[in-house]
């Protein structure tokens, strides 16, 4: 403990597991001058690390948290502070059964060793649980407890042995500086440090830290009942500070964990209760600690009954010896917020962030500082994932209040948030509600996914139901009797939450050059297709520019990663105001029209020549439609012929009617979502930023890369040569589902996505990076009559009419290879989107 | 044996008091509350007596319709009936004085009395945590005209015999009163129990008797509240490892401990 110094490379605010993990990373990978302070004492200055149960479950459905919980796993065991004791979830209902048949099949994508057991086999485990109301477990050898204390001491005390790290308890920030967008100094009521990097890990706190920068870092403090109720002898005999595995009650929305001689019970059921930054009573203040507040008793209740009948035996006679609304940080969607922030240059926020992430969180915040990307994809956790209208508190509370009770919930992989809807919609909204859109959410947008006016093509179509109610969720038979319509005559889709940016200036082409893989020297009025990487060559964004001029461009980028890609495109803009970036996405509105018939229709709109000689595809330009002028761009991510029609918002009630009524003629159809995203673009093969395309793969491996590179230098390049010269471990494959039937009940199942794919046996396939084989996509082929899956494969899998199989639902079905690369399934020479 | 409690329902407040903006109460917006630790002191006692001598334990309170978590957490410990006595006034937060408290207090422990019997034994804590009157348990006894002792650390029942001891510079002060008496009740008489989860539950269903009191709120008004200065704790470090052994050695002889 030292006196605060006057300067720091990097100031880091927060010591609890997440700031010391980010400050024993950094020192780690040679960082020096590091300062790290808190408000609170050491070693455990009052935050949530303070209070947290310390247990880490490491499977999840989703791929990122699961990578960062096994990181932080592996960290933990490797400093000593990691007891194995295993953990049983167990249902109570029958559907919790088939959730963990997909647990099942997350584990075995993720290389976790779970397995399903009955009621009589979690009594023999956990001797006092009443086995009468339960169905069956789902037990994880791997789960363990861990000292997070112990180990954020470890980590700065490695720091400090480097010489690297400076820690000051007891010291309250009072202003974060910036100058011209840049941080430049934390003011503490110690004095002031000037620095170069700030990072904010300090948990529910950070909200506070981030707006006095000007920046934002959208969590909420959220109450997470517990109490510690003992002493039960049968704990106490153990003689450990936990003997027995670690019990989570899903249904219920509790866990209990052994905790000594006591029984921790942990709940996710109350109703969601928050608080702000600044309500958050100072340490003095507080009786326990400022994230340790006095427990409402009422909200706890139900769980206390709920326990009671779980574990009857050791816990009538106990006592509740210390409970606490004990505070935690949400996010909207639940995951970090890694990264540096989006409003200030070198403030980085490493928020939001659990026991179970904190030292993976910590590594991937000091790989990203030190090289400019970390190892594990972080496109989830990035906290410039947020649009504007999701990086203030009104979103941040309506959502957690959503998802806060599903943190043990069943959450279907489709499923979409009930709160803060309809506060992006395009201008023709009224016309797609009037055709009974369902909507799905995409950037905040309304986006039409099927159109019930569409009913009844169903039938023509011969379409079939799904008979089982997981796989028909969030589903409808129109989305696929959409898409043969679109294949037979023309369809026109909803494509205004396009992310366009405008780039202008006299270094725009420069600037662009260094950004993409592929050149952006194209004839003016012809457009490229390109990933964008991250130093390490893996895909930080896939999109498309439209050069509209010597140095204009368009850059055209999906909704999902809108803000991701803006901040990078900014973050790498010149400082001498050479090029202009505008983000035109609310100026913008986009309708696709696409099928065999889209150029005849399109011809009834204007008398500008869209023919094949005189619009090619790749191609864009400005044409009439009547009085109003719009962009046409000849491209298609369905593998039809048709084009992408750019609007100005306020034209584009009247061209959605415009086109909606010259369709008539050409049966045109408004077609959702659900053929642009999945049933289109997985028949021809297309590949999806944040599916098949992130960070741990190349432009090789996705079969993106081109015959040549280009002479100009871009970020990535040196990497992305190498890539080259290695080639690929894993090639992106098609594969088609041969059975679909549940050798189980005989039911047609339908995978969504993240399973496992395996050998013949049922063994996972690994390639020589170690990266498992798993579908990145899944969906159905209407026009190619087969269910597919997209999924990397290693060289020696990765060739047509390999059979292997797939895990669904804890079941294997067979799939065989049916392309290995990016060649479509449906129409391989593109013939149809060429004519 | 029939015992009644009186409990205060109090703020459970960190190490510093953080008062309202116009220095007329606490502010307790980030505070729980809890029983005054004497008081919680006495209902363990008092379930401690009807455990080894059979009976049943009343806890009363006097205050606003919150207190009813403090009533049925006396209950969740195994308290058998709980008196709610409030008002308007006091459901707005007014807080009755001494005499005001032990007016309405007598008053309900006649008419409880009348109507099943006197109380053997009224506990209530020595003082209060928030406004340390140390005044209505003796105003209760002698309104009712029964014999009171303060400060009680001890309590042993034979027969109709109390004898109740309390600690003073020397050792012990042994007192013996004649049933029914009143004791104040002092924080180390014994451990109170926690709740247990079945506990808990019945607390929740309990009935709490609601009595209404016309008393006022007295004539003790509160004109400001403030903190004492806080005590800065200067830390000195002896040194570390091995080499603070003989600095530890000489502190530990400057403080005639060695």
């Amino acid at each position: 403990m030292s006196d605060q110094p006057t300067t720091a490379k990097v100031v880091v605010i927060g010591a609890g597991i997440v700031g010391n993990s980010v400050v024993g990373h950094l020192a780690e990978l040679g960082w020096r001058n590091i300062v790290q302070i808190d408000k609170g004492p050491l070693p455990n200055p009052g935050g949530s690390t303070g209070h947290a149960s310390n247990f880490i479950f490491p499977v999840d459905h989703n791929k990122e948290m699961c990578a960062l919980t096994a990181d932080s796993q592996r960290q933990y065991i490797e400093m000593g502070v990691n007891t194995t004791c295993g953990g049983i979830e167990i249902a109570r209902k029958p559907e919790r059964l088939e959730e963990f048949r997909r647990r099942m099949t997350s584990a075995k994508s993720w290389g976790i060793d779970s397995r399903l057991l009955t009621a009589a086999e979690v009594k023999a485990m956990v001797p006092f649980i009443n086995e009468e109301i339960i169905l069956g477990g789902f037990y994880t050898p791997s789960v363990s407890c861990v000292d997070s204390l112990r180990a954020g001491t470890i980590f700065r005390e490695r720091a400090m042995a480097l010489e690297a790290l400076i820690v000051v308890p007891n010291v309250e920030v009072e202003a974060i500086e910036t100058v011209d967008g840049n941080v430049v100094a934390v003011v503490t009521d110690q004095g002031r440090i000037d620095c170069e990097y700030v990072v904010i890990a300090c948990g529910v706190w950070s909200p506070r830290m981030a707006e006095m920068a000007g920046a934002t870092i959208p969590l909420t403090p959220a109450v997470h009942q517990m109490i510690d109720v003992g002493p039960i002898p049968v704990l106490e005999a153990t003689g450990n500070e936990i003997g027995y595995p670690i019990v989570r009650d899903m249904d219920t929305f509790c866990y209990e964990r052994q905790s000594g001689g006591s029984m921790e019970v942990g709940s996710y059921a109350h109703r969601p209760i928050f608080m702000t930054a600044d309500e958050i009573p100072s340490i003095k203040a507080s009786r326990l600690s400022p994230t340790e507040l006095p427990f409402t008793a009422e909200d706890f209740d139900q769980q206390l009954e709920e326990a009671l009948e779980l574990m009857p035996e050791i816990l009538e006679t106990a006592e509740m010896k210390y409970a606490i609304n004990g505070l935690l940080s949400l996010t909207p969607d639940g995951f970090p917020l890694l990264g540096e922030t989006v409003e200030v240059k070198k403030l980085w926020s490493a928020a939001a962030v659990w026991i179970k992430e904190g030292p993976g969180a910590g590594r991937m915040i000091a790989e990203w500082m030190t090289h400019g990307a970390p190892e594990i994809d972080p496109h989830q956790s990035d906290i410039a994932r947020f649009y504007k209208y999701a990086r203030n508190d009104h979103h941040v509370r309506e959502r957690c209040a959503e998802h806060f009770n599903k943190t043990y919930g069943i959450v279907h992989p489709r499923e979409q948030w009930a709160s803060e809807r309809g506060i992006r919609t395009a201008p023709y909204h009224a016309r797609t509600e009037a055709l009974g859109a369902f909507y799905f959410q995409a950037g905040g947008w309304e986006r039409p996914h099927w159109y019930e006016s569409n009913a009844d093509l169903v039938e023509h179509y011969g379409i079939e139901e799904r008979e089982h109610e997981w796989d028909a969720r969030w589903w409808s038979p129109i989305q696929n009797a959409e898409h043969l319509h679109m294949r037979e005559h023309v369809a026109m889709i909803d494509l205004a939450p396009f992310v366009v940016f405008d780039i202008n200036g006299a270094g725009a082409f420069e600037y662009l050059q260094h950004l993409t893989v592929n050149s952006v020297d194209v004839t003016i009025g012809r457009s490229v297709y390109t990933p964008l990487l991250d130093v390490n060559g893996g895909f930080r964004s896939d999109l498309t520019i439209m050069r509209l001029g010597a140095n204009a461009f368009r850059v055209v980028t999906g909704a999902f990663d809108g803000p991701r890609d803006a901040f990078w495109f900014r973050k790498h803009l010149p400082t001498d105001g050479s090029v202009v970036f505008t983000d035109n996405t609310s100026a913008c509105a986009t309708i696709g029209v696409w099928g065999p018939k889209a150029r005849a229709l399109v011809e009834t709109l204007t008398h500008d020549d869209v023919s094949h000689v005189g619009l090619p595809y790749g191609s864009t330009k400005e044409v009439l439609f009547g009085s109003v002028a719009v962009r046409l761009f000849r491209i298609s991510y369905v593998g039809e012929l048709g084009f992408e029609i750019y609007v100005p918002m306020e034209h584009a009630l009247h061209i959605w009617d415009a086109i909606s009524a010259a369709g008539q003629a050409f049966d045109i159809r408004p077609v959702g979502a659900g053929v642009y995203g999945t049933t289109g673009r997985i028949e021809k093969g297309y590949r999806l930023m944040g599916a098949e395309l992130e960070s741990e793969y190349t432009p090789v491996e996705a079969g993106l890369a081109r015959p040549k590179v280009k002479a100009a230098d871009f970020i990535g390049k040196t990497a992305y040569l190498a890539a080259r010269e290695a080639g690929p471990a894993a090639i992106l494959c098609t594969l088609t589902v041969e059975n679909q039937v549940s050798p189980r009940d005989g039911i047609k199942r339908y995978m969504t996505g993240s399973e496992p794919i395996l050998t013949l046996d049922g063994e996972r396939i690994v390639d020589s990076k170690g990266r498992p084989s798993y579908v990145t996509t899944a969906g159905a082929g209407p026009s190619v009559g087969k269910y597919l899956l997209l999924a990397y494969l290693p060289l020696e899998l990765a060739v047509v009419g390999t059979d292997l199989k797939v895990m669904y639902m804890n079941e294997l079905y067979p799939v065989k290879v049916a392309v290995a690369g990016s060649t479509p399934l449906f129409d391989p020479a593109d013939e149809r989107m060429k004519v | 044996m029939r015992i009644l409690v009186c409990v205060k329902r109090v703020p459970a407040p960190g190490a510093r008091i953080v008062l309202t903006n116009d220095s007329l109460a606490i502010d307790t917006k980030n505070l729980g509350f809890t029983t005054s630790p004497h008081e919680e002191c006495a209902v363990e006692a008092a379930i401690q007596l009807v455990e080894q001598h059979g009976g049943e334990v009343t806890v009363m309170t006097l205050g606003a319709g919150e207190a009813d978590e403090q009533l049925r957490y006396a209950i969740s410990v195994g308290a058998h009936k709980a008196v709610l006595i409030s008002n308007d006034a006091l459901a707005a937060g007014t807080d009755a004085d001494p005499i005001a408290t032990a007016r309405a207090l007598t008053e309900a422990i006649a008419d409880l009395e009348a109507g099943g019997g006197s109380f053997d034994l009224l506990l209530f804590g020595n003082e209060s945590a928030d406004s340390g009157g140390f005044q209505v348990g003796v105003r209760v006894a002698r309104a009712l005209g029964r014999p009171i002792v303060n400060g009680i650390k001890g309590i042993e029942i034979i027969g109709d015999s109390l004898t109740a001891r309390r600690e003073c510079v020397e050792g012990y002060e042994v007192y013996q009163l004649t049933m029914p008496a009143v004791l104040g009740v002092k924080e180390g008489i014994n451990l109170p129990r926690y709740a247990t989860l079945p506990g808990r539950l019945k607390s929740k269903k309990a009935e709490v008797l609601q009595r209404n009191t016309t008393t006022d709120a007295g004539a003790v008004d509160t004109t400001s509240l403030a903190t004492p200065v806080e005590q800065t704790v200067n830390t000195i470090v002896l040194g570390h490892g091995p080499e603070a052994a003989v600095a530890v050695v000489d502190l530990l002889v400057e403080l005639g401990l060695a």
